[in-house]
């Protein structure tokens, strides 16, 4: 699957979009933010207040419980402020 | 329609395409990058291209089911834009002005709080990330859960 950084939390994380594969046990949004922070400092610093962080999954906003699966593109960035 | 785009648009040019057909209202709404006191030189705009269409496109969408409208322009620019400059168009063509002025007012409450932009803001002390506001989120609520 694929996580795509926006915002503050590409800077903290340091890329902008990374393909990943993480174990069986990662089913929902909530599970894969536990194993991103993992991955490095810095991801843990951009996933660290999740209450600043929304996500989407497959381009729409998906809550933590929402389902991942294979193939899917999942991304994080800040509220929006558009307009 | 829905346009994301980098380049500046024209309102007047819009309104003659919209009212081309003889529609009996236009109203439209147009964002500009304010100058926050002389304090704010740009504004650089990201975007989440994929998203920011569907989401849009989403938001246009529930327009159309909730008033009797002839055709909606949503025109949302990205890219660094200077103090001054326009950034997002939203321009809806209905028979009747009730209709017309709900739903672009419906629109932008919506475009606030669902469509994945993000702003980073050039001042005198650097840059920095705007934070969203709470109150889009309720000017958003009010509306209600629409379809």
């Amino acid at each position: 699957m694929r996580v795509l950084w926006f915002a503050w939390l590409r800077t903290k994380v340091g890329v902008g979009e990374e393909t990943i594969d993480p174990p069986q046990g990662v089913a929902t949004v909530a599970d894969l933010v536990e194993w991103l922070k993992g991955r490095s400092p810095g991801h843990a610093a951009a996933l660290g207040d999740m209450t600043m962080v929304r996500a989407a999954v497959n381009q729409d906003f998906a809550q933590a419980d929402h389902p991942v699966r294979t193939g899917d593109e999942i991304a994080f960035f800040p509220p929006v402020t558009g307009g | 329609m829905i346009r994301v785009q980098r380049e500046d648009f024209d309102v007047g040019q819009e309104v003659r395409r919209l009212s081309a057909g003889g529609v009996g209202a236009v109203a439209t709404f147009t964002g500009f990058v304010r100058d926050e006191g002389k304090t704010l030189s740009a504004l650089t705009l990201e975007h989440y291209p994929g998203m920011t269409e569907r989401q849009l496109e989403a938001i246009e969408a529930k327009a159309h089911r909730r008033w009797n409208l002839a055709e909606v322009v949503i025109i949302h620019r990205h890219g660094r834009l200077l103090a001054g400059e326009a950034i997002v168009l939203v321009a809806v063509a209905a028979a009747h002005r009730a209709d017309a002025f709900a739903a672009c007012e419906f629109l932008m409450d919506w475009l606030k709080t669902k469509a994945p932009f993000w702003k980073q803001e050039e001042g005198p002390d650097g840059t920095r990330w705007v934070e969203a506001k709470t109150e889009d989120d309720a000017r958003a609520e009010r509306w209600g859960d629409d379809c």
